[in-house]
């Protein structure tokens, strides 16, 4: 404790830096390298090179980051704090269609019906005005602060009556899904004026790029690998500092936390709308990349799966669960090409086995071989001395 | 036109007053329509519904169809039904076959618009009398549509010689809605008037209230016309009044209907949540394997005893039973005992056997909606008043949900096994320590909330498509239903399924099926976080962890 308090004197960016946990310079060592050699080789090497990284990969890769960004969140609050939020879709939803917001109003009037204040889907429900919620979505910096603020408003409120009234475990879980099941259904109604059922698509740029150009879509995928660190450091932070110990404690012994004088629901509260707020980034991200957010982005299945990220990786080891997004993830891309019919198969028993026989996920049962491993060539190099041992 | 009416009048009394008589007489009219002039056609068929006899309708229908002939050799009125390239002709007014017939052999009895009306018309009266119940009541619901004033006379006849009530209740209601429109006196008008608002029908209701504009609309109202329309407006009123109290009762029993589904969905988690604390995400699954059942045991049956079909529901029922609750103790087995005490593990691991049901199901039976046939016993509304009419399967279910909950209910309190049960969830190492074999009960537990999750398939796939993504639909509202209820009561799962049920139903009108659906989840949200521990808490030591 008390190193941690010293440490914390250095400034927290000193502290950052020196305490990233184990594996965490090489992670984001692996994103600069990303984030440099594939535009460089998207760009300079020729399309036969070995090397070479094709435009769509590029885009998958974004798409990839995005989802990685939302497993971290997803770990940040369920690896540390113990809570396992089966909604975190809606985050991500929402951060979504704050960006879908944007792109629609810089169509303008190259839409199909060509009116320059509403886009298609209105004028097709024949609306004859904009509707409030959609004013200043024409401007960027205002639909970024939407990215950030609709998720976390909506973490704030449903946290602080989750939390406030000890609403915890299963039943936490089940209502974080009602949540997003109610938002699937309320996205769903043409009413909401949100496009309904086909939601917002047909994007044609973003702050004057053309996303179908490959250079936007380099500028999105660096875009994600520069959040995706972000986010990493903000987790980073969080988890290393002593608000981080409160959060396991909370994790590990939620009432003992409670009776010693913490106001657990003020901890749960703050880690709860970061990590919405990362997942809303995440969303916000992976639209313009894939080119448009409907409301199954809502259901709860996708929540779920999200969660079998964080458990395959590993839960509350931050990068693992970013290693986890990217495994089911590229398996997804790649079974549901070749074995279109095995894929389902494949998930339903990556959740069972992953459960039963990987608990910790694949960083978090590496780090027990390694332990091991080092623990007995330990014993091994100072035989006859087992104190060593329990030291280490 | 006159003339007409009053001769059809006449007919009609000649036809009440001398069926006997009649008999021989609808040969002889039918031969009026040998005739080249049309008038002589009338009178002819004024005859032949006058005649009294059972087989005018059919004359009078074929001859409105225009598929009457006259044989040129001896005139007799005959039909034809084609029968391959030939063309059969059999007499008009005994029915009988007389064979194959050429075209030359045959001339047309053509009919002008005027007798077409005046057939329809007649056909209407004469249906008025008729044998069929079903008949008289459309005839007497076509006369409340049209209210023609030459009815007055033949509806009352009628109504006097009613003696089935279903049918003079309708007879009565047209001849009111007559008396009203053509009522001689404003003592007529306000006796139908009276009759007509007890009729709790929006068809009355929305002739009323036309009449009322009608009347508001008059440039000089007369006080005549005053006092009319307060009448009117005073029978509306009524009208309206038993309406709404139909559309109250009409929107309970969907409630409650709706409720009931909620709770079939829901009764088998209350035991594996409830009861055992397992978080099961494949119970929607569970339904849909009984769903399933359902659809095999019909397809079986169709093969193998197709006389038996109409039953195959019921064979289903402790079929599906007994193949859900196997699937349940085999997850049980294999994969949750593994996993008592970590719910959070135990959620994402039966989400996964959810994937992997859904899939398997997908790949043996396809992805496209099973057909799960209605029995003909289950077809059909109980109709209570011309507004309400409830269906036979909804009602079913209502009963079959009622007895699923008494079953489970008896089980639970009256069994050694539901002893074991309890046991084990209030204190397993007390239980197990007096000899009672946990690991069986918690599979033989599972197995029970799996199996009655199944017999909800079997009742499920009555009103909704036996598709792969049947449970999915189920898991949300099922976890709602159990949670709100109460975890670990079944009585907290009746009441908060059918509270749910008749809330859901009462805000529809206003606002929708989806909003209504949305306030649910968001009231229920904030219910939680009132009584994390749902409407009926299970109290004690015991519920912390």
């Amino acid at each position: 404790m008390a190193d941690v308090i010293g440490r914390s004197q250095q400034g927290p960016f000193v502290s950052l830096m020196t305490g990233l946990p184990g594996g965490g310079k090489t992670f984001l060592g692996i994103l600069l390298v990303a984030a440099l050699f594939v535009p460089l080789s998207n760009t300079f090497l020729p399309p036969d090179s070995p090397f070479h990284v094709p435009t769509y990969m590029v885009s998958l890769l974004g798409k990839y980051l995005c989802y990685a960004l939302l497993a971290l969140s997803v770990d940040l609050i369920w690896g540390y704090a113990g809570i396992l939020s089966l909604g975190h879709g809606a985050f991500f939803a929402l951060g979504g269609y704050a960006m879908g917001m944007y792109l629609m109003r810089q169509i303008g009037d190259r839409g199909v019906y060509g009116n320059p204040l509403l886009p298609d889907f209105m004028v097709f429900l024949n609306w004859t005005e904009l509707p409030w919620y959609w004013h200043g979505f024409d401007m960027f910096p205002f639909a970024m602060l939407m990215v950030i603020v609709v998720p976390g408003l909506l973490a704030f409120v449903f946290g602080w009556f989750a939390f406030r009234s000890r609403v915890t475990g299963v039943y936490l879980s089940i209502i974080t899904q009602a949540m997003t099941y109610a938002l699937l259904l309320a996205f769903f109604r043409n009413d909401m004026g949100f496009g309904g059922n086909n939601g917002l698509t047909d994007f044609k740029d973003l702050l004057g790029f053309d996303l179908q150009a490959t250079s936007t879509r380099l500028g999105l995928f660096v875009a994600s690998i520069v959040a995706l660190a972000f986010g990493y450091l903000v987790c980073c932070f969080i988890t290393q500092s002593r608000l981080g110990r409160v959060l396991i404690a909370i994790r590990d012994a939620e009432s003992r936390t409670r009776f010693s004088g913490y106001r657990v629901e003020y901890y749960k509260l703050f880690v709860f709308v970061v990590s919405a707020v990362l997942a809303g980034i995440a969303g916000a991200l992976y639209v313009p990349q894939v080119g448009i957010i409907n409301p199954s982005e809502f259901s709860p299945a996708n929540s779920i799966e999200v969660v079998i990220w964080v458990a395959v990786g590993g839960r509350g080891t931050l990068w693992g669960a970013v290693l986890g997004a990217f495994i089911v993830n590229w398996g997804k891309s790649y079974f549901t090409g070749t074995f279109p019919e095995a894929w389902l198969y494949m998930l339903g028993g990556l959740f069972v086995f992953t459960t039963l026989f990987l608990p910790k996920g694949i960083v978090g049962t590496a780090g027990i071989w390694m332990d091991k491993f080092r623990a007995v060539r330990q014993s091994k190099m100072d035989i006859g001395s087992p104190a060593s041992v329990r030291e280490e | 036109m006159r003339i007409i009416l009053k001769t059809i009048i006449a007919a009609f009394f000649c036809l009440l007053a001398g069926q006997a008589t009649a008999q021989a007489d609808l040969a002889d009219a039918a031969k009026g329509l040998l005739s080249k002039s049309y008038s002589d056609k009338i009178q002819a068929t004024e005859a032949i519904a006058a005649s009294g006899d059972k087989r005018s309708v059919r004359l009078l229908e074929i001859l409105l169809s225009g598929d009457l002939y006259a044989l040129e050799a001896d005139d007799r009125l005959v039909f034809l039904v084609k029968d391959g390239d030939r063309q059969i002709a059999s007499d008009a007014v005994t029915g009988e076959e007389i064979g194959p017939i050429e075209r030359t052999e045959i001339s047309k009895i053509r009919i002008n618009n005027r007798m077409r009306g005046l057939i329809k018309d007649l056909l209407g009266r004469l249906t008025l009398l008729n044998e069929d119940p079903a008949l008289r009541i459309n005839a007497a619901n076509a006369i409340f549509k049209s209210r023609p004033a030459e009815m007055v006379a033949p509806l009352t006849e009628a109504l006097a010689m009613e003696t089935d009530e279903k049918v003079a209740a309708v007879m009565r209601r047209a001849l009111a809605a007559l008396n009203f429109a053509h009522g001689e006196t404003p003592d007529v008008q306000a006796d139908a008037l009276v009759i007509l608002g007890e009729q709790p029908d929006p068809e009355v209701r929305s002739m009323l209230s036309a009449e009322l504009n009608r009347l508001a609309a008059a440039e000089n109202p007369s006080s005549e016309n005053q006092a009319l329309a307060a009448k009117v407006r005073q029978a509306l009123d009524k009208v309206e009044e038993r309406l709404a109290m139909l559309g109250l009762v009409e929107n309970v029993f969907q409630g409650i209907s709706l409720g009931s589904v909620l709770l079939l969905a829901a009764i088998g988690l209350a035991i594996t949540f409830g009861v055992m604390g397992v978080i099961n995400m494949a119970h929607g699954e569970m339904v849909m394997i009984g769903a399933y059942t359902t659809y095999m045991v019909q397809e079986l049956c169709r093969n193998f005893a197709p006389d038996m079909l109409t039953y195959s529901l019921i064979a289903a029922v402790p079929l599906a039973f007994i193949v859900a609750g196997l699937a349940g103790m085999a997850i049980e087995r294999s994969v949750i005992r593994f996993l008592y005490g970590r719910p959070l593990e135990t959620l994402l691991a039966t989400w996964g056997i959810s994937l992997i049901l859904q899939q398997f199901v997908r790949t043996v039976f396809g992805p496209t909606n099973k057909e799960v046939s209605s029995p003909d016993w289950l077809s059909g509304a109980w109709e209570i008043t011309g507004g309400l009419a409830l269906t036979y399967n909804r009602i079913a279910i209502i009963l079959f949900a009622a007895a699923v909950l008494l079953m489970l209910m008896l089980v639970l309190r009256k069994t050694a096994f539901g002893l074991e049960m309890r046991a084990v969830t209030q204190n397993r190492k007390m239980a197990s320590s007096m000899g009672i074999r946990t690991g069986w009960v918690d599979a033989m537990t599972f197995g029970l909330g799996s199996g009655v999750a199944g017999m909800a398939g079997v009742a499920l796939s009555q009103i909704d498509n036996v598709s792969p993504n049947l449970g999915q639909s189920y898991i949300v509202d099922s976890f709602m239903v159990v949670v709100f209820g109460g975890v670990g009561n079944l009585w907290g799962t009746l009441v908060g399924a059918l509270s749910l049920g008749i809330t859901n139903k009462f805000l529809e009108p206003y606002t929708g099926a989806v909003l209504a659906k949305i306030c649910i989840l968001i009231f229920i949200i904030l219910f939680i976080q009132k009584r994390p521990r749902g409407l009926f808490a299970l109290k004690g030591r015991a519920v912390e962890n």
